[in-house]
């Protein structure tokens, strides 16, 4: 049963990546200069010696070390993050909280980004060093090479700041709209700006690997066989290259959906938009380590998940990955 | 020379290489051509551009002219350095892997695989935030989460050239193992090295400034993406404070990247045109 | 019957060029030649590499790329086919025009089921479907096994030899009135590409179909052609039919093309030399096992499987086989770059099986067996000199450098190239200057044996002979033992004292060359040589010398 193996095999791997960042969050913790259990508390404050103490015996850190790490795994093996130091309330609450924010942001701007990213890139790369191909390079290149957070902040100026026809910031207006319909309006209207900013560069990113991957293929032999054949240009180009070239192309979206969350930690930050990135910046200003740590594993699973959607994909789209198992 | 012919060939390259130059010979004479403390305080506050300060002053009456020139230096620094030592563990990790095979190879996949695993940013952020912002702290967060691309390019390209008949030889020649992973694997395994390296260079600034934005950067330098992100209340008000160095940044990252795909271009010329973007 | 007054030329062929992309060894790929493709008949056009021949065959198919786009006329069917409008062109490739290639491994999309791709024919050549039925009939013509599971597989499960099969049928789907063959056996075993030309020629009959067969191979030539042209430098340099081509060239160039032709011929049987052999080895072993992922099966292939040979001094010994049969396994295993399972490899003079010895022991015999690789481009590090090539065995084992350089002073002399070349880079040097200069670096030790795996098989025909000669004379004069890997009988012929024939990893016949290749046992033996190309063609004399 290949299909038995495969589940499997991303189970262990699951639970081995876990495990890890698991370890290497209780080392980050008492990598910090200082007592580890002041690090949780965060700095900001709350750390009376009735506190700390309450955070040593919660954490076992009066325990020798062996016997702190097998409680922290146990304790994130049952999915408790722990307590937000700021707030008290359970990290895990707070994160699930916030993650279809965060999920619709990215989401939307990476659907986005893989549409027209590579289409753009396969245009191009039909014609090489056309006056469309040059253009979009130098246009993507751009976006390339252009920090996220001062696109947004740009497009703010632009659109909201100068002409007025978008909102700057949050995921709902203030005075809150009445029915369904006008309230998903509201939303939509508030996510184009943030999931432009995010799309932009993961366009950019996608129309320089089409494009790339389509001029490789092409050069290969199977490329002429098709012409040989006598078939149309536009068939060689689909059914041919780009379907062979899009291969490189998933193994790619896929890295990088899971790091996704990374990317909206600065576009949340700019947009103000209520979503896990905008919660790790606020649990980072207020040093809210325990929180943060909690962000940092869910996004690793996000990872870890990603990476085998990318896997069933894969064996769906390049026979020859299922065929040599 | 071969290599200049090819390199200039390249338009964009030719560009980016002079783009890049002014702005290290920027960076390198900041103190001369701006001679003041870009973190004082110059004059009145939010200045616009022109006038007694070309580019005007910011919410502390700084100059934001000094700022961009004095910027320069964390950039390129942190670009370069954080990109030396990723490449140090990067190349040393691939080719050990690469050369050795076997189960030295299983365990290095495994570690550099669960490095790719982990979401860089947010590690990037943790690391810095843990290790107390600063310099030092900021190019070793993003070596951490950079050398994994690297060493897994300098894998394969050692295990490629392992199998290649003139290792063989070497081997057979009786020549030391070291001497053939240093002269006879790494000057062929190089070029694809060195053009990844200097795109990463391009990714290392980007990160910089998206840490220096959050507010992670070294508290007491001035960098470009600190510059944006101190000014982020005011950016309505003073577009200035978000456009110059945002554009520094942009210019930079730009140059650099024309200048590595132009490299890429002189040094596998049957690569001609198809920079890899790193995964 | 005269064929070249029959009828009216499939294509006519006139005044054709092709300019090469800058910065190749000339400017015209094809330089103005004139050629007529008879209908019904089996043209070969035959050159070594970088003659033209392959490019005079792209024109008609109209696969050159724009820039190098040609002058001249290719007329096939009252159309001139160069600068036709594309759509036309289209419309005559697949339909009236088919062409296969070289590498039937990177010539089928690597995605699509192979049914598919011979659907895709039919379709965009407006031929209604369904095509199911068509597929299996047109698989099941080309002798392939269970047509109907065969469409539904992707290319990767299918061998080198059914492959191009499926190439042909694809070819053939529409029944051309003209087939380009490029190549099509180069990268097959022998007993496959046998296989092939009789598919070919079987097509050919029952279509009345015209071929034009691009090989660099005469052996191919005699077995299936009609008529022939030989290319040298972009120009035709002779043309004739094949009887009067090969029985009675007319050009210097096709003799001395022929002349390299290896034949099939005995060599005088060298009288034994007693003593302990040089170099012997007993039930050699090495299984390769590969698990897919964590939970996957365990596969196991057996390349090599209780192998043994004898090597005395002064002798030859070629170990002959198909792709896959373990004999490059088997030589690098002898010179330890491979880690046997098992076995006993004894050299002269050596107390203990050399695949016992940990890497400190074995370092002072390395030097005694040395290797001469395949690939003259990949066997030169490209980043160092000749001289430092050569050179580096003398340097590890500590030799001055004065002294290091007149010795390979000596040893580029003695493979024939001038000691100058010592400073250049292995880019200024032709294939086969590349592999003398391979030689050189396996003689500086001055070793006791060579192991040469498949020293001429990726060079031209008369650069074979050369570089064969040259192995020939040194190995005579410095008494070498030689163990010499090939996939080409024939040119074990010429070298060999003894053969071995390897099969799926296992010795199946060994003993004296005149003995194995003319009065075969084994019937895989039997199968190799009746599957030489050509064979009644190049019958050779009897007991001919190996060198001049």
């Amino acid at each position: 049963m290949p299909q038995l193996g495969f589940v499997l095999q991303w189970v262990v791997k699951a639970l081995a990546v876990v495990l890890a960042i698991t370890i290497l969050n209780f080392f980050l913790i008492r990598l910090a200069p200082g007592d580890p259990a002041v690090v949780m508390a965060g700095e900001a404050g709350a750390a009376d010696q009735q506190f700390l103490d309450q955070v040593r015996r919660d954490f076992g850190l009066d325990q020798p070390l062996a016997v702190q790490l097998a409680t922290y795994v146990k304790n994130v093996l049952t999915l408790d993050l722990g307590q937000s130091f700021r707030t008290g309330r359970p990290v895990a609450d707070m994160i699930f909280e916030r993650l279809p924010a965060t999920l619709l942001l990215t989401g939307t701007a990476y659907v986005f980004a893989l549409i027209v990213g590579p289409l753009l890139g396969a245009i191009a790369a039909m014609r090489p060093r056309s006056v469309f191909d040059s253009l979009l390079m130098v246009v993507a290149l751009v976006f390339y090479a252009t920090p996220i957070f001062w696109v947004g902040l740009l497009l703010i100026l632009v659109f909201s700041v100068q002409l007025g026809w978008l909102p700057p910031f949050g995921m709902q207006s203030m005075i809150p709209v009445k029915g369904a319909l006008a309230g998903t309006l509201d939303v939509i209207r508030h996510l184009i700006l943030p999931a432009v900013t995010l799309g932009l560069f993961y366009i950019a990113v996608y129309v320089r690997l089409t494009r790339a991957s389509m001029l490789e293929t092409a050069t290969l032999d199977y490329v002429k066989t098709a012409r040989a054949k006598g078939l149309p240009e536009w068939r060689v180009a689909t059914a041919h290259i780009l379907r062979t070239a899009l291969i490189p192309i998933i193994t790619f979206a896929g890295l990088q959906a899971g790091h996704l969350v990374g990317g909206a930690i600065v576009v949340e930050t700019v947009f103000a938009w209520p979503g896990i990135g905008r919660l790790a910046f606020d649990a980072l200003f207020q040093r809210d380590y325990n929180l943060l740590l909690g962000v940092f594993l869910i996004s690793a699973l996000m990872v870890v998940f990603f990476n085998m959607v990318t896997d069933i994909v894969l064996r769906i789209a390049d026979p020859r990955i299922a065929g040599r198992a | 020379m071969e290599f200049l012919k090819r390199f200039a060939e390249n338009r964009g390259a030719v560009v980016g290489a002079i783009a890049l130059a002014l702005i290290v010979v920027m960076a390198i004479t900041a103190p001369l051509i701006v001679p003041i403390d870009p973190m004082s305080t110059r004059g009145r506050p939010l200045l616009p551009p022109g006038g007694e300060f070309a580019f005007g002053t910011d919410m502390l009456g700084r100059d934001v002219l000094a700022g961009i020139v004095h910027g320069a230096r964390i950039s390129l620094m942190i670009g370069l350095i954080s990109t030396v030592i990723a490449a140090a563990i990067g190349v040393s990790v691939g080719a050990i892997a690469g050369f050795f095979g076997g189960w030295i190879d299983d365990l290095l996949v495994r570690i550099t695989e669960f490095f790719q695993t982990i979401p860089s940013f947010i590690f990037a952020i943790l690391l810095v935030a843990i290790m107390t912002p600063g310099l030092a702290s900021i190019v070793t967060a993003i070596a951490v989460v950079t050398w994994p691309p690297i060493a897994r390019l300098a894998r394969s390209e050692f295990m490629g050239l392992r199998r290649r008949e003139f290792v063989e030889a070497a081997v057979l020649s009786g020549v030391s193992r070291f001497r053939i992973i240093v002269s006879e694997v790494l000057p062929n395994a190089v070029s694809p090295l060195i053009v990844m390296g200097s795109l990463m260079i391009a990714t290392a600034i980007l990160t910089e400034s998206a840490l220096s934005f959050l507010g992670l950067g070294d508290p007491n330098r001035i960098s470009w993406g600190y510059m944006i992100g101190a000014a982020r209340t005011v950016f309505r008000q003073a577009w200035w404070l978000s456009v110059f160095p945002g554009l520094a940044i942009a210019v930079t990252v730009l140059a650099i990247n024309l200048v590595g795909e132009g490299l890429n271009d002189a040094l596998n010329p049957h690569l001609k045109g198809r920079v890899r973007i790193q995964t | 019957m005269n064929p070249r007054v029959v009828a009216e030329p499939l294509v006519a062929i006139e005044n054709l060029t092709v300019r090469l992309p800058e910065g190749g060894d000339r400017l015209k790929a094809v330089d103005g030649i004139d050629l007529d493709i008879a209908p019904g008949r089996i043209l070969c056009v035959v050159g070594e590499s970088g003659s033209g021949k392959s490019m005079t065959a792209h024109a008609i198919m109209g696969l050159v790329p724009k820039p190098l786009v040609s002058s001249g006329t290719i007329r096939f069917d009252g159309e001139n086919l160069i600068g036709l409008a594309a759509e036309k062109h289209r419309a005559i490739r697949g339909r009236r025009i088919g062409m296969i290639f070289q590498e039937p491994m990177a010539a089928l999309n690597p995605v699509m089921r192979v049914g598919r791709q011979i659907e895709e024919v039919f379709r965009f050549h407006g031929v209604p479907g369904p095509y199911d039925e068509r597929v299996v009939k047109l698989l099941d013509a080309m002798g392939l096994p269970e047509p109907e599971l065969l469409r539904q597989a992707f290319p990767f499960s299918l061998s080198g030899g059914q492959r191009q099969r499926v190439m042909i049928a694809m070819a053939l789907a529409l029944d051309p009135e003209l087939l380009i063959a490029d190549e099509p056996t180069t990268a097959l075993d022998v007993t496959t590409q046998k296989q092939i030309l009789a598919l070919l020629k079987r097509a050919q009959a029952e279509r009345g179909m015209g071929i034009v067969l691009i090989t660099h191979d005469f052996g191919v030539v005699a077995e299936i052609g009609d008529e022939v042209a030989v290319m040298q430098h972009g120009r035709i340099v002779e043309r004739g039919t094949v009887a009067e081509v090969l029985g009675n060239p007319s050009h210097d160039y096709t003799r001395t093309l022929l002349a390299a032709v290896p034949k099939l011929a005995k060599r005088p049987a060298v009288d034994k030399t007693g003593g302990e052999p040089l170099l012997s080895a007993k039930g050699v072993t090495k299984t390769y096992s590969s698990r897919t992922g964590l939970f996957g099966p365990r596969r196991t292939v057996e390349a090599v499987r209780d192998a043994g040979f004898s090597l005395a001094r002064g002798q030859t010994l070629g170990i002959v086989g198909e792709s896959g049969s373990g004999k490059s396994t088997l030589a690098r295993i002898i010179v330890r770059l491979l880690t046997a399972d098992a076995g006993d490899v004894r050299l002269a003079g050596v107390e203990r099986n050399l695949l016992d010895l940990g890497s400190r022991d074995l370092a002072p015999l390395r030097r005694r067996v040395q290797m001469v690789f395949q690939d003259p481009f990949a066997s030169l590090n490209p980043r160092r000199t000749v001289f430092e090539i050569v050179a580096q065995g003398l340097l590890a084992h500590g030799m001055s450098r004065a002294d290091a350089r007149r010795r390979v002073a000596e040893l580029l002399e003695l493979v024939a190239l001038d000691p100058a070349s010592a400073l250049r880079y292995p880019n200024a040097f032709s294939g086969g200057q590349r592999q003398r200069i391979g030689i050189a670096r396996a003689l500086a030790l001055e070793p006791d044996v060579i192991v040469a795996d498949e020293p001429v098989s990726a060079l031209d025909v008369s650069i074979q002979a050369r570089v064969l000669d040259l192995l020939a004379d040194l190995q005579r004069r410095l008494s070498l033992g030689m163990l010499f890997i090939t996939h080409d009988l024939r040119v074990a012929a010429q070298v060999c004292d003894h053969v071995a024939v390897m099969q799926r990893g296992r010795i199946v016949e060994m003993g004296p060359s005149a003995d194995v290749l003319f009065r075969p046992t084994q019937d895989y033996t039997k199968l190799l040589i009746d599957s030489i190309p050509g064979r009644g063609a190049f019958a050779a004399p009897e007991a001919g010398p190996t060198a001049n």
